[in-house]
């Protein structure tokens, strides 16, 4: 590894991201909470109880999209990979790294957008931090965003806990933002044009626990997409996951785009979706619980976790047939042919 | 249901894929000729799902595929002057050169610019007027008039800083290849939706004119591929032999005229280097005298083919070339998923999306 060099596909979220990760950062950073790579880390907090911290950076191009911009993105994250564990999120920092000759009025907005999305989500941004850079040494604007998040007592979940005999659920269509990106960054017009999914999921976890602590567990999709994280999961998990094609929902919009574009709408990162693992008994309860979440009108079952080939994804095609879903290599790119 | 769902719906695919197995006596053996189609027929695990009435071989239609290490080496060393950009299309970055890729290229400092238009290219050159931007064109009959309208829209402006290094290719003459060679036998041709498109259906008329093969043109739907086997099925068990268009809501039988008539104005045809394939004389699209001023290799002085291993990766065991071919199974190379992977590529037909070897990796299937 040493002796390359990064390369865009290094941050495209899959086999290229995750070997960067293990062998620079888990390597001379490793322990015990670290390694289990979750969306964010539990610890036990000093006065007893315990928090859940985790750290995100947004650079999406371009800045603002339908359905979104960068301040929203960057509150969403992090908000929901502390869901991804089970907590409330409390508390948010936000630091900015700003280009010389960025608009003010544009920073404003983003700023502004973020402090909706704060509100809306529950959260308080409680310290940040910002620095320019000279002109070409950044793109418009970074943000890091980092979070705090309070874990209810009693819930226990992780990547690593998915158990043979679950049933695997998502909250709604697939492959939305990754897709309304790409149009744009391609200038396609449609005549509805694709909205990106980002939206804070915690409120939506908070019912689904209600209604099902058991929950083994939440991850969101958003780089290298559904296909991607489903991997990870059967990885941690040692154990192998099936989903039918045919249950996996997909906007008829968006499925014909990544037609039009030569991109697959399982590779493409969501904002606002999630992933749930749990006993087969509390499925029912569970998808009850979030179709009638805002945020979980078109939840679906779409697999079920097996003993086979552990820690591969299969997919049962609309034909019958199985094939592997691997994870996402290299990054997306329009189809030439 | 809506448009797309129809043309994904099970419920045709199985009655589609039933009559498919009841028309075909023993085996069929299809080449489809796009890396699309390879790419949605594994994706959509056709080949299981039709084993044993049809059998599937895929032909050298991936762009990046076939794009010669030799060229890769040229453009790598054309985006090593410290005036030039590099744009190009998708996945070509990522193509093993003789030494190195676009991409190794990039991260040594080379400035090199993943575009998804020419157009983007035309922009790059009038936001950096001090800067040559060479816009390195791949593909077949879908992307060249693409390239050809950016050439004129340069013309137009009078754009001084911008060209193009054209590696673009034609299909007909990589499939007379192929069959010339006699290495494969095959009782039908599945012809590229996307081609045909500008094309017209009527160019794949040599099919059965001069090899004696049906050839339908066919969409890339799950629907679409099943429906046009089902036609191919249909003659050969009627003994007929005919090219046929099985993909009317895109292909036309003279298709299109204005990409035709923009192709023929830019470009001019000339023998080009094909990975797998070797050098086809009038093959390839090079930027015709007219407009030698946007053409990269008369401003750099470059050889039209230029030196150095067509297919330099065969020397570690790749078997790339006779994927292209038609004749070897991605899972009949010994580094299939072994030395070779989407993640660490030997070979083009892994790097590419629309390679063979990466849609048959990237879609294995399973047992049970």
């Amino acid at each position: 590894m040493s002796d390359g060099t990064v390369l865009l596909s290094h941050g495209s979220g899959g086999v290229q991201s995750q070997e960067l990760i293990e062998q620079i950062f888990v390597r001379h950073l490793g322990n015990a909470t670290l390694d289990g790579m979750e969306d964010s880390a539990v610890v036990d907090a000093p006065e007893g109880g315990r928090i859940a911290l985790t750290t995100d950076s947004f650079v999406v191009q371009p800045l603002f999209f339908p359905g979104g911009d960068i301040g929203k993105l960057s509150v969403c994250g992090t908000v929901n990979d502390l869901s991804m564990r089970g907590a409330r999120p409390v508390y948010l920092t936000s630091g900015f790294i700003i280009e010389e000759g960025f608009p003010l009025a544009q920073l404003e907005r983003i700023v502004a957008s973020q402090a909706a999305t704060a509100q809306a989500a529950g959260v308080r941004v409680v310290a940040g931090d910002t620095k320019v850079v000279e002109r070409g040494k950044g793109d418009g604007v970074f943000i890091n965003t980092a979070g705090v998040g309070v874990l209810p007592q009693g819930i226990d979940i992780s990547a690593g806990n998915a158990q043979v005999g679950d049933v695997v659920l998502v909250n709604g269509a697939v492959g939305d933002h990754g897709l309304a990106i790409m149009t744009l960054r391609e200038g396609l017009a449609f005549s509805s044009p694709l909205r990106s999914d980002c939206a804070p999921l915690n409120d939506l976890v908070a019912s689904m626990l209600a209604a099902c602590p058991a929950i083994h567990v939440l991850r969101d999709p958003t780089r290298g997409g559904l296909a991607t994280t489903l991997n990870e999961l059967a990885q941690r998990s040692r154990v192998g996951i099936e989903i039918e094609e045919s249950q996996v929902p997909v906007h008829t919009e968006v499925a014909a785009a990544a037609e039009l574009l030569g991109l697959d709408p399982l590779y493409s990162a969501n904002e606002g979706k999630l992933i749930a693992i749990v006993p087969e008994a509390e499925a029912p309860a569970l998808l009850r619980a979030m179709r009638s979440h805002p945020l979980g009108a078109e939840a679906a079952v779409i697999g079920r976790v097996t003993e086979t080939y552990p820690g591969t994804v299969i997919l049962r095609t609309l034909l019958g047939t199985r094939r592997v879903l691997d994870m996402l290599s290299g990054e997306q790119l329009p189809r030439i042919c | 249901m809506t448009q797309l769902e129809g043309y994904r719906d099970p419920e045709i695919a199985r009655r589609l894929v039933a009559a498919i197995r009841s028309t075909v006596r023993d085996t069929l053996r299809v080449i489809e000729f796009c890396g699309g189609h390879t790419h949605a027929i594994m994706r959509f695990g056709l080949r299981d799902a039709l084993a044993p009435s049809i059998e599937m071989l895929s032909g050298p239609g991936c762009p990046v595929c076939v794009t010669a290490s030799s060229d890769i080496d040229q453009a790598v060393s054309l985006g090593s002057r410290p005036d030039v950009t590099l744009t190009t299309f998708g996945d070509l970055i990522r193509v093993p050169g003789s030494v190195e890729s676009l991409q190794e290229a990039r991260a040594r400092g080379n400035d090199v610019r993943v575009v998804y238009s020419a157009l983007d290219s035309l922009q790059f050159a009038r936001e950096q007027p001090e800067r040559e931007v060479v816009m390195l064109g791949i593909g077949f009959e879908t992307t060249a008039p693409t390239v050809a309208a950016a050439v004129l829209q340069a013309q137009r402006e009078g754009l001084r800083n911008w060209s193009v290094y054209s590696m673009h290719k034609l299909t007909a003459p990589a499939m007379r290849a192929i069959l010339d060679a006699g290495e494969v036998a095959i009782d039908a041709v599945l012809g590229p939706g996307h081609v045909a498109a500008i094309t017209g259906w009527k160019a794949w008329g040599f099919m059965p004119s001069e090899y004696g093969v049906s050839c339908t043109v066919a969409g890339f739907e799950l629907n679409d591929i099943l429906q046009a086997l089902l036609l191919l099925a249909r003659d050969a068990a009627a003994g007929v032999t005919r090219v046929s268009n099985s993909y009317g809501r895109g292909v036309t039988e003279e298709g299109n005229r204005t990409a035709q008539a923009l192709m023929q104005q830019v470009f001019c045809r000339s023998e080009a280097a094909w990975r797998g394939l070797g050098v086809i004389p009038e093959s390839g699209l090079a930027i015709a005298p007219a407009f030698a001023d946007y053409d990269a290799r008369q401003r750099f002085g470059l050889p039209a083919l230029p030196e150095g291993p067509i297919d330099a990766e065969a020397q570690r065991g790749c078997r790339c070339g006779e994927v292209l071919r038609g004749i070897r199974l991605p899972e009949e190379c010994p580094l299939f998923g072994r030395g070779c992977t989407p993640v660490h590529p030997v070979g083009p037909c892994m790097v590419s999306a629309e390679g063979s070897c990466a849609a048959h990796y990237r879609y294995r299937r399973v047992a049970g």
